[in-house]
Protein backbone atom coordinates (compact mmCIF):
# COMPACT_ATOMS: atom_id res chain seq x y z
CA UNK A 1 0.00 0.00 0.00
CA UNK A 2 2.46 2.73 1.22
CA UNK A 3 5.14 1.39 -1.33
CA UNK A 4 2.89 2.35 -4.30
CA UNK A 5 2.14 6.03 -3.02
CA UNK A 6 5.73 6.59 -1.97
CA UNK A 7 6.78 5.30 -5.56
CA UNK A 8 4.08 7.93 -7.34
CA UNK A 9 4.95 10.79 -4.59
CA UNK A 10 8.38 10.69 -5.85
CA UNK A 11 7.42 10.51 -9.43
CA UNK A 12 6.25 14.07 -9.50
CA UNK A 13 9.29 15.61 -8.13
CA UNK A 14 10.22 18.13 -10.99
CA UNK A 15 14.27 18.20 -10.70
CA UNK A 16 15.24 15.47 -13.09
CA UNK A 17 18.68 15.97 -12.08
CA UNK A 18 18.31 14.94 -8.82
CA UNK A 19 18.38 11.28 -8.97
CA UNK A 20 22.03 11.15 -9.93
CA UNK A 21 23.49 13.57 -7.21
CA UNK A 22 21.87 10.77 -4.77
CA UNK A 23 24.33 8.85 -5.86
CA UNK A 24 27.36 10.55 -3.67
CA UNK A 25 25.21 9.43 -0.94
CA UNK A 26 27.31 6.82 1.21
CA UNK A 27 24.78 4.51 2.26
CA UNK A 28 26.39 3.27 5.25
CA UNK A 29 27.26 6.49 7.11
CA UNK A 30 26.56 7.43 10.26
CA UNK A 31 23.57 9.33 9.16
CA UNK A 32 22.30 6.93 6.78
CA UNK A 33 22.65 3.93 9.32
CA UNK A 34 20.45 6.14 12.17
CA UNK A 35 18.09 6.90 9.54
CA UNK A 36 17.90 2.62 9.23
CA UNK A 37 16.90 2.61 12.96
CA UNK A 38 14.47 5.13 12.53
CA UNK A 39 12.70 3.62 10.12
CA UNK A 40 12.56 0.34 12.12
CA UNK A 41 11.25 1.96 15.49
CA UNK A 42 9.06 4.37 13.39
CA UNK A 43 7.45 0.97 11.24
CA UNK A 44 7.37 -0.62 14.58
CA UNK A 45 5.70 1.77 16.15
CA UNK A 46 2.63 2.13 13.42
CA UNK A 47 2.49 -1.53 12.97
CA UNK A 48 1.52 -2.43 16.87
CA UNK A 49 -1.06 1.07 15.84
CA UNK A 50 -2.32 -0.48 13.34
CA UNK A 51 -2.87 -3.32 15.48
CA UNK A 52 -4.35 -1.29 17.98
CA UNK A 53 -7.01 0.35 16.19
CA UNK A 54 -8.27 -2.98 14.20
CA UNK A 55 -8.70 -4.77 18.06
CA UNK A 56 -10.59 -1.57 18.57
CA UNK A 57 -12.89 -1.94 15.09
CA UNK A 58 -13.79 -5.59 16.60
CA UNK A 59 -14.55 -4.52 19.78
CA UNK A 60 -16.64 -1.48 18.95
CA UNK A 61 -18.94 -4.11 16.42
CA UNK A 62 -19.26 -6.75 19.15
CA UNK A 63 -19.97 -4.63 21.74
CA UNK A 64 -22.96 -2.66 19.17
CA UNK A 65 -23.74 -6.32 18.58
CA UNK A 66 -24.44 -6.74 22.33
CA UNK A 67 -26.18 -3.68 22.59
CA UNK A 68 -28.60 -4.75 19.86
CA UNK A 69 -29.20 -8.16 21.89
CA UNK A 70 -29.91 -6.51 24.56
CA UNK A 71 -32.84 -4.15 23.60
CA UNK A 72 -34.47 -7.39 22.84
CA UNK A 73 -34.52 -8.30 26.47
CA UNK A 74 -38.05 -6.70 26.97
CA UNK A 75 -39.45 -7.60 24.33
CA UNK A 76 -38.98 -11.69 24.96
CA UNK A 77 -40.56 -13.54 27.45
CA UNK A 78 -37.43 -15.42 28.58
CA UNK A 79 -35.23 -12.64 29.49
CA UNK A 80 -32.63 -14.41 31.44
CA UNK A 81 -31.37 -16.03 27.91
CA UNK A 82 -30.76 -13.07 26.55
CA UNK A 83 -28.64 -11.77 29.51
CA UNK A 84 -27.44 -14.93 29.72
CA UNK A 85 -25.97 -14.74 25.85
CA UNK A 86 -24.80 -10.82 26.83
CA UNK A 87 -22.42 -11.85 28.91
CA UNK A 88 -21.22 -14.36 26.46
CA UNK A 89 -20.66 -11.89 24.29
CA UNK A 90 -19.25 -9.50 26.41
CA UNK A 91 -16.81 -12.11 27.67
CA UNK A 92 -15.48 -12.63 23.88
CA UNK A 93 -15.38 -8.37 23.80
CA UNK A 94 -13.24 -8.60 27.20
CA UNK A 95 -10.73 -11.29 25.48
CA UNK A 96 -10.21 -8.70 22.57
CA UNK A 97 -9.58 -6.21 25.21
CA UNK A 98 -7.03 -8.59 26.73
CA UNK A 99 -4.85 -8.67 23.69
CA UNK A 100 -5.42 -4.57 23.87
CA UNK A 101 -3.64 -5.03 27.10
CA UNK A 102 -0.87 -7.34 25.91
CA UNK A 103 0.15 -5.14 23.58
CA UNK A 104 0.12 -2.26 25.80
CA UNK A 105 2.83 -4.16 28.58
CA UNK A 106 5.34 -1.78 28.81
CA UNK A 107 4.11 0.99 26.73
CA UNK A 108 2.56 4.43 27.53
CA UNK A 109 -0.87 3.98 27.04
CA UNK A 110 -1.45 7.48 25.83
CA UNK A 111 0.93 7.17 23.15
CA UNK A 112 -1.65 4.41 21.26
CA UNK A 113 -4.94 5.54 22.95
CA UNK A 114 -6.23 7.26 19.97
CA UNK A 115 -6.10 4.28 18.29
CA UNK A 116 -8.24 2.11 21.05
CA UNK A 117 -10.40 4.79 22.37
CA UNK A 118 -13.47 4.17 20.57
CA UNK A 119 -13.16 0.89 20.94
CA UNK A 120 -13.58 1.43 24.50
CA UNK A 121 -16.21 3.66 24.70
CA UNK A 122 -18.50 1.32 22.86
CA UNK A 123 -17.64 -1.16 25.63
CA UNK A 124 -18.43 0.94 28.77
CA UNK A 125 -21.97 1.77 26.51
CA UNK A 126 -21.94 -2.28 26.42
CA UNK A 127 -21.48 -3.20 29.28
CA UNK A 128 -23.48 -0.12 31.30
CA UNK A 129 -26.13 -1.16 29.64
CA UNK A 130 -26.13 -4.40 30.33
CA UNK A 131 -25.81 -3.52 34.14
CA UNK A 132 -28.63 -0.88 34.06
CA UNK A 133 -30.61 -3.81 33.11
CA UNK A 134 -30.13 -5.88 35.90
CA UNK A 135 -29.45 -3.70 38.46
CA UNK A 136 -31.36 -0.41 37.42
CA UNK A 137 -28.38 1.37 38.33
CA UNK A 138 -24.93 2.94 37.02
CA UNK A 139 -21.94 0.94 36.85
CA UNK A 140 -19.19 2.69 38.26
CA UNK A 141 -15.22 3.21 36.60
CA UNK A 142 -13.85 1.42 39.19
CA UNK A 143 -16.32 -1.62 38.44
CA UNK A 144 -15.72 -1.94 34.88
CA UNK A 145 -12.13 -1.66 35.24
CA UNK A 146 -11.96 -4.64 37.80
CA UNK A 147 -13.23 -7.16 34.81
CA UNK A 148 -10.54 -5.80 32.78
CA UNK A 149 -7.68 -7.66 34.97
CA UNK A 150 -6.43 -10.01 33.20
CA UNK A 151 -4.49 -13.60 34.11
CA UNK A 152 -1.93 -15.18 31.99
CA UNK A 153 -3.93 -18.33 31.94
CA UNK A 154 -5.15 -19.24 28.03
CA UNK A 155 -2.17 -17.58 26.85
CA UNK A 156 -1.22 -19.42 23.34
CA UNK A 157 -4.19 -17.88 22.22
CA UNK A 158 -2.61 -14.30 22.08
CA UNK A 159 0.89 -15.24 22.27
CA UNK A 160 1.20 -14.95 18.05
CA UNK A 161 0.14 -10.75 19.07
CA UNK A 162 2.35 -10.20 21.68
CA UNK A 163 5.31 -12.10 20.45
CA UNK A 164 7.48 -8.95 19.31
CA UNK A 165 6.09 -6.41 22.07
CA UNK A 166 7.85 -7.34 25.32
CA UNK A 167 9.97 -10.47 26.54
CA UNK A 168 8.82 -10.25 30.42
CA UNK A 169 5.25 -10.77 30.94
CA UNK A 170 3.87 -10.28 33.93
CA UNK A 171 1.19 -12.93 35.74
CA UNK A 172 -1.53 -10.31 35.67
CA UNK A 173 -1.89 -7.45 33.61
CA UNK A 174 -4.88 -4.66 33.32
CA UNK A 175 -6.30 -2.24 31.23
CA UNK A 176 -7.48 0.74 32.75
CA UNK A 177 -10.89 2.63 30.93
CA UNK A 178 -9.83 6.25 31.09
CA UNK A 179 -12.26 8.85 32.98
CA UNK A 180 -13.08 10.42 30.10
CA UNK A 181 -13.64 7.67 28.28
CA UNK A 182 -16.20 5.94 30.51
CA UNK A 183 -18.00 9.44 30.89
CA UNK A 184 -18.06 9.21 26.76
CA UNK A 185 -19.21 5.54 27.21
CA UNK A 186 -22.21 6.65 29.51
CA UNK A 187 -23.31 9.62 27.33
CA UNK A 188 -23.70 6.90 24.69
CA UNK A 189 -25.51 4.97 26.83
CA UNK A 190 -28.99 7.49 27.10
CA UNK A 191 -29.60 7.40 23.83
CA UNK A 192 -29.36 3.65 24.46
CA UNK A 193 -31.67 4.00 26.88
CA UNK A 194 -34.00 6.33 25.43
CA UNK A 195 -34.53 3.55 22.55
CA UNK A 196 -35.44 1.26 25.77
CA UNK A 197 -37.96 3.84 26.59
CA UNK A 198 -39.96 4.10 23.72
CA UNK A 199 -39.77 0.58 22.58
CA UNK A 200 -40.66 -0.95 26.68
CA UNK A 201 -44.53 1.15 25.86
CA UNK A 202 -44.94 -0.64 22.58
CA UNK A 203 -44.51 -3.83 24.87
CA UNK A 204 -47.48 -2.27 26.92
CA UNK A 205 -44.98 -1.93 29.99
CA UNK A 206 -45.71 1.45 31.54
CA UNK A 207 -43.24 1.40 34.78
CA UNK A 208 -39.70 1.33 33.11
CA UNK A 209 -40.46 4.85 31.34
CA UNK A 210 -40.61 6.35 34.80
CA UNK A 211 -37.33 4.48 36.06
CA UNK A 212 -35.39 4.99 33.08
CA UNK A 213 -36.63 8.80 33.37
CA UNK A 214 -35.75 9.45 36.77
CA UNK A 215 -32.25 7.51 35.73
CA UNK A 216 -31.59 9.54 32.74
CA UNK A 217 -32.21 12.79 34.97
CA UNK A 218 -29.34 11.61 37.48
CA UNK A 219 -27.10 11.25 34.81
CA UNK A 220 -27.75 14.62 33.43
CA UNK A 221 -27.46 16.24 36.58
CA UNK A 222 -24.12 14.28 36.35
CA UNK A 223 -22.72 15.62 33.71
CA UNK A 224 -24.10 19.23 34.02
CA UNK A 225 -21.93 19.01 37.65
CA UNK A 226 -19.13 18.52 35.46
CA UNK A 227 -20.06 20.90 32.91
CA UNK A 228 -17.00 22.71 31.15
CA UNK A 229 -14.30 20.85 33.29
CA UNK A 230 -14.20 18.05 31.13
CA UNK A 231 -12.52 17.87 27.71
CA UNK A 232 -14.43 19.20 24.52
CA UNK A 233 -16.14 16.14 23.54
CA UNK A 234 -17.73 15.51 26.96
CA UNK A 235 -19.71 19.19 26.69
CA UNK A 236 -20.43 18.18 22.69
CA UNK A 237 -22.23 14.97 24.02
CA UNK A 238 -24.10 16.84 26.54
CA UNK A 239 -26.43 18.30 23.81
CA UNK A 240 -27.76 15.04 22.40
CA UNK A 241 -28.08 13.81 25.98
CA UNK A 242 -30.63 16.73 26.76
CA UNK A 243 -32.18 15.64 23.65
CA UNK A 244 -32.46 12.01 24.64
CA UNK A 245 -33.94 13.28 28.00
CA UNK A 246 -36.48 15.79 26.40
CA UNK A 247 -37.43 12.69 25.14
CA UNK A 248 -38.02 10.15 27.59
CA UNK A 249 -39.56 13.05 29.60
CA UNK A 250 -41.90 13.68 26.98
CA UNK A 251 -42.45 10.25 26.60
CA UNK A 252 -43.66 9.86 30.30
CA UNK A 253 -45.32 13.09 30.08
CA UNK A 254 -47.66 11.45 27.48
CA UNK A 255 -48.14 8.26 29.36
CA UNK A 256 -48.99 10.16 32.12
CA UNK A 257 -51.74 12.55 29.95
CA UNK A 258 -53.10 10.20 28.21
CA UNK A 259 -52.82 7.22 30.18
CA UNK A 260 -56.17 7.70 32.64
CA UNK A 261 -58.27 7.77 29.45
CA UNK A 262 -57.02 5.24 26.93
CA UNK A 263 -57.56 1.94 27.71
CA UNK A 264 -54.09 -0.45 27.99
CA UNK A 265 -54.26 -2.07 24.93
CA UNK A 266 -54.37 1.11 22.52
CA UNK A 267 -51.90 3.21 24.11
CA UNK A 268 -49.25 1.37 22.39
CA UNK A 269 -50.69 2.91 19.35
CA UNK A 270 -50.69 6.32 20.76
CA UNK A 271 -47.02 5.67 21.29
CA UNK A 272 -46.08 4.54 18.36
CA UNK A 273 -47.65 7.56 16.22
CA UNK A 274 -45.94 10.11 18.70
CA UNK A 275 -42.88 9.00 18.66
CA UNK A 276 -42.46 8.98 15.03
CA UNK A 277 -43.22 12.74 15.32
CA UNK A 278 -40.20 12.84 17.16
CA UNK A 279 -38.84 10.87 14.89
CA UNK A 280 -39.24 13.37 12.35
CA UNK A 281 -38.58 16.46 14.49
CA UNK A 282 -34.85 14.91 14.41
CA UNK A 283 -34.53 14.53 11.62
CA UNK A 284 -35.13 17.76 10.44
CA UNK A 285 -32.55 19.54 13.03
CA UNK B 1 -21.88 10.47 43.53
CA UNK B 2 -19.65 8.59 40.89
CA UNK B 3 -19.44 11.94 39.05
CA UNK B 4 -18.02 13.73 41.87
CA UNK B 5 -14.98 11.64 42.04
CA UNK B 6 -14.81 12.05 38.19
CA UNK B 7 -15.24 15.51 38.73
CA UNK B 8 -12.59 15.35 40.97
CA UNK B 9 -9.91 13.74 38.52
CA UNK B 10 -10.98 15.97 35.47
CA UNK B 11 -9.97 19.26 37.63
CA UNK B 12 -6.79 17.45 39.12
CA UNK B 13 -6.33 16.90 35.44
CA UNK B 14 -6.45 20.45 34.21
CA UNK B 15 -4.40 21.58 37.16
CA UNK B 16 -1.72 20.01 35.58
CA UNK B 17 -2.09 21.07 32.34
CA UNK B 18 -2.19 24.03 33.81
CA UNK B 19 1.45 23.77 35.29
CA UNK B 20 2.51 22.24 32.33
CA UNK B 21 1.57 25.30 29.94
CA UNK B 22 3.32 27.82 32.64
CA UNK B 23 6.86 25.48 32.38
CA UNK B 24 6.43 25.26 28.48
CA UNK B 25 5.54 29.04 28.25
CA UNK B 26 9.05 29.91 30.32
CA UNK B 27 10.56 27.19 27.45
CA UNK B 28 9.19 29.28 24.60
CA UNK B 29 10.68 32.35 25.94
CA UNK B 30 14.42 30.80 26.55
CA UNK B 31 13.83 29.05 22.45
CA UNK B 32 13.48 32.47 21.38
CA UNK B 33 16.09 33.68 22.82
CA UNK B 34 18.12 31.28 21.23
CA UNK B 35 16.73 31.68 18.03
CA UNK B 36 17.39 35.22 18.15
CA UNK B 37 21.10 35.24 18.88
CA UNK B 38 21.36 32.16 16.31
CA UNK B 39 19.57 34.73 13.63
CA UNK B 40 22.71 36.79 13.94
CA UNK B 41 24.70 33.98 11.72
CA UNK B 42 22.39 35.22 8.74
CA UNK B 43 23.92 38.79 8.51
CA UNK B 44 27.30 39.46 6.56
CA UNK B 45 29.00 40.28 9.72
CA UNK B 46 27.57 37.68 11.61
CA UNK B 47 29.66 34.61 9.38
CA UNK B 48 32.68 35.80 11.13
CA UNK B 49 32.18 35.02 14.88
CA UNK B 50 29.75 32.02 14.11
CA UNK B 51 32.01 30.04 16.96
CA UNK B 52 31.05 32.92 19.65
CA UNK B 53 27.67 32.85 19.06
CA UNK B 54 27.50 28.85 19.15
CA UNK B 55 29.33 29.24 22.31
CA UNK B 56 26.48 31.83 23.84
CA UNK B 57 23.55 29.48 22.77
CA UNK B 58 24.96 26.65 24.61
CA UNK B 59 25.13 28.73 27.65
CA UNK B 60 21.47 29.40 26.98
CA UNK B 61 20.96 25.57 26.53
CA UNK B 62 21.79 25.73 30.50
CA UNK B 63 18.44 27.77 30.89
CA UNK B 64 16.47 24.85 29.07
CA UNK B 65 17.93 21.83 30.76
CA UNK B 66 16.25 23.69 34.09
CA UNK B 67 13.17 24.39 32.73
CA UNK B 68 12.69 20.59 31.48
CA UNK B 69 14.13 19.64 35.22
CA UNK B 70 10.83 21.45 36.37
CA UNK B 71 8.83 20.24 33.46
CA UNK B 72 9.51 16.57 34.32
CA UNK B 73 7.79 17.26 37.91
CA UNK B 74 4.78 18.58 36.72
CA UNK B 75 2.76 15.38 35.60
CA UNK B 76 3.17 11.68 36.60
CA UNK B 77 6.59 9.96 34.91
CA UNK B 78 4.39 7.04 33.33
CA UNK B 79 2.10 9.95 31.34
CA UNK B 80 4.27 11.23 29.12
CA UNK B 81 2.11 11.29 25.83
CA UNK B 82 -1.16 12.14 28.06
CA UNK B 83 0.68 15.85 28.24
CA UNK B 84 2.73 15.37 25.08
CA UNK B 85 1.17 17.84 23.03
CA UNK B 86 1.66 20.59 25.33
CA UNK B 87 5.18 20.32 24.97
CA UNK B 88 5.51 19.05 21.52
CA UNK B 89 5.89 22.35 19.56
CA UNK B 90 8.39 23.52 22.26
CA UNK B 91 10.68 20.38 21.92
CA UNK B 92 10.95 20.65 18.54
CA UNK B 93 12.09 24.11 17.66
CA UNK B 94 14.47 23.03 20.80
CA UNK B 95 15.62 20.37 18.85
CA UNK B 96 16.20 22.53 15.80
CA UNK B 97 17.97 24.92 17.84
CA UNK B 98 20.49 22.15 19.19
CA UNK B 99 20.72 20.56 15.74
CA UNK B 100 21.20 24.17 14.24
CA UNK B 101 24.66 24.93 16.86
CA UNK B 102 25.48 21.55 16.39
CA UNK B 103 25.53 22.16 12.49
CA UNK B 104 27.10 25.37 12.79
CA UNK B 105 30.11 23.89 14.90
CA UNK B 106 31.05 20.57 13.67
CA UNK B 107 29.14 20.62 9.65
CA UNK B 108 26.87 17.36 11.05
CA UNK B 109 23.63 16.14 11.97
CA UNK B 110 23.09 15.79 15.82
CA UNK B 111 22.21 12.48 16.78
CA UNK B 112 19.24 11.88 18.76
CA UNK B 113 21.34 10.92 21.45
CA UNK B 114 23.55 13.80 21.56
CA UNK B 115 20.53 16.42 21.43
CA UNK B 116 18.64 14.80 24.64
CA UNK B 117 21.79 15.54 26.09
CA UNK B 118 21.94 19.30 24.94
CA UNK B 119 18.61 19.04 26.05
CA UNK B 120 19.18 17.53 29.97
CA UNK B 121 16.26 14.77 28.94
CA UNK B 122 16.56 10.87 27.82
CA UNK B 123 17.13 9.20 24.35
CA UNK B 124 14.84 6.24 25.56
CA UNK B 125 11.44 5.77 26.86
CA UNK B 126 12.24 3.88 29.25
CA UNK B 127 14.19 5.86 31.09
CA UNK B 128 12.19 8.77 31.82
CA UNK B 129 11.50 11.67 30.34
CA UNK B 130 12.68 11.43 26.73
CA UNK B 131 12.63 12.79 23.33
CA UNK B 132 9.93 11.31 21.00
CA UNK B 133 11.54 10.04 17.88
CA UNK B 134 9.03 11.83 15.60
CA UNK B 135 10.06 15.30 17.48
CA UNK B 136 13.57 14.84 16.87
CA UNK B 137 13.00 14.22 13.36
CA UNK B 138 10.66 17.20 12.77
CA UNK B 139 13.16 19.45 14.41
CA UNK B 140 15.66 18.30 11.89
CA UNK B 141 13.33 19.03 9.24
CA UNK B 142 13.30 22.68 10.28
CA UNK B 143 17.18 22.39 10.33
CA UNK B 144 16.38 22.02 6.74
CA UNK B 145 14.74 24.97 6.09
CA UNK B 146 16.73 27.00 8.13
CA UNK B 147 20.16 26.07 6.06
CA UNK B 148 18.55 26.65 2.84
CA UNK B 149 18.44 29.83 3.92
CA UNK B 150 22.05 30.10 5.37
CA UNK B 151 22.80 28.83 2.11
CA UNK B 152 21.47 31.76 0.46
CA UNK B 153 22.70 34.25 2.78
CA UNK B 154 26.37 32.85 2.68
CA UNK B 155 26.20 33.50 -0.84
CA UNK B 156 25.74 37.20 -0.26
CA UNK B 157 28.36 37.12 2.25
CA UNK B 158 31.11 36.04 -0.13
CA UNK B 159 31.42 32.55 1.12
CA UNK B 160 30.69 30.66 -2.09
CA UNK B 161 32.00 27.25 -0.30
CA UNK B 162 29.52 26.75 2.23
CA UNK B 163 26.39 26.31 -0.21
CA UNK B 164 28.39 23.54 -1.67
CA UNK B 165 28.58 21.82 1.71
CA UNK B 166 25.03 22.64 2.89
CA UNK B 167 23.98 20.69 -0.46
CA UNK B 168 25.75 17.77 0.11
CA UNK B 169 24.53 17.75 4.03
CA UNK B 170 21.02 18.02 2.81
CA UNK B 171 21.00 15.40 0.32
CA UNK B 172 22.53 13.01 2.87
CA UNK B 173 19.35 13.82 4.72
CA UNK B 174 17.11 13.86 2.25
CA UNK B 175 18.33 10.51 1.50
CA UNK B 176 17.44 9.50 4.88
CA UNK B 177 14.52 10.47 5.26
CA UNK B 178 13.23 8.62 2.14
CA UNK B 179 14.35 5.38 4.33
CA UNK B 180 11.47 6.39 6.46
CA UNK B 181 7.93 5.13 5.52
CA UNK B 182 5.77 7.73 7.46
CA UNK B 183 2.46 8.28 8.32
CA UNK B 184 -0.07 10.69 6.72
CA UNK B 185 0.63 12.86 9.35
CA UNK B 186 2.18 16.28 10.59
CA UNK B 187 5.61 14.64 10.32
CA UNK B 188 4.84 13.82 6.56
CA UNK B 189 3.35 17.25 5.76
CA UNK B 190 6.94 18.38 7.16
CA UNK B 191 8.49 16.34 5.06
CA UNK B 192 7.06 17.36 1.82
CA UNK B 193 8.52 20.49 2.21
CA UNK B 194 11.85 19.19 2.54
CA UNK B 195 11.98 18.92 -1.17
CA UNK B 196 11.65 22.76 -1.42
CA UNK B 197 14.52 23.47 1.03
CA UNK B 198 16.82 21.00 -1.39
CA UNK B 199 15.57 22.75 -5.12
CA UNK B 200 16.55 25.47 -3.66
CA UNK B 201 19.90 24.69 -2.45
CA UNK B 202 20.52 22.86 -5.51
CA UNK B 203 19.20 26.24 -7.28
CA UNK B 204 22.00 28.32 -5.41
CA UNK B 205 24.73 25.47 -6.75
CA UNK B 206 23.77 26.00 -10.24
CA UNK B 207 23.89 29.83 -10.02
CA UNK B 208 27.35 29.46 -8.52
CA UNK B 209 28.68 26.72 -11.07
CA UNK B 210 27.44 28.47 -14.42
CA UNK B 211 29.27 31.21 -12.85
CA UNK B 212 33.00 29.04 -11.94
CA UNK B 213 32.07 29.93 -8.27
CA UNK B 214 32.32 26.74 -7.13
CA UNK B 215 35.55 25.95 -8.74
CA UNK B 216 37.37 29.41 -6.49
CA UNK B 217 35.41 27.99 -3.55
CA UNK B 218 36.88 24.94 -3.71
CA UNK B 219 40.37 26.54 -4.42
CA UNK B 220 39.94 28.75 -1.49
CA UNK B 221 38.35 26.51 1.21
CA UNK B 222 41.36 24.09 -0.04
CA UNK B 223 39.43 21.39 -1.13
CA UNK B 224 39.81 19.32 -4.04
CA UNK B 225 40.25 20.21 -7.56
Amino acid sequence: GSGGFRKRKHDNFPHGQRREEKENVNPSSAMMMSFKSFQLELDTRHDKYERLVKLSRDITIESKRTIFLLHRFTSVPNGEEVLNESEVKLDAVRRKIKQVAQELIGEDMYQFHRAISPGLQEYVEAVSFQYFIKTRSLISLEEINKQLIFTAEDREETTNTTANSHDKQPHTWSLKVTPVDYLLGVADLTGELMRLCISSVGNGDIDTPFELSQFLCQIYDGFTFIGNTGPYEVSKKLYTLKQSLAKVENACYTLKVRGSEIPKHMLADVFSTKTELIDQEEGLS
Amino acid sequence: PAFTALQGVLTADQDIREEIRKVVQALEQTAREILTLLQGVHQGAGFQDIPKKCQKAREHFGTVRTQLESLKTKFPADQYYRFHEHWRFVLQRLVFLAAFVVYLESETLVTREAVAEILGIEADRERGFHLDIEDYLSGVLILASELARLAVNSVTAGDYSRPLRISTFINELDSGFRLLNLKNDSLRKRYDGLKYDVKKIEEVVYDLSIRGLNKEAAVGAGGEK
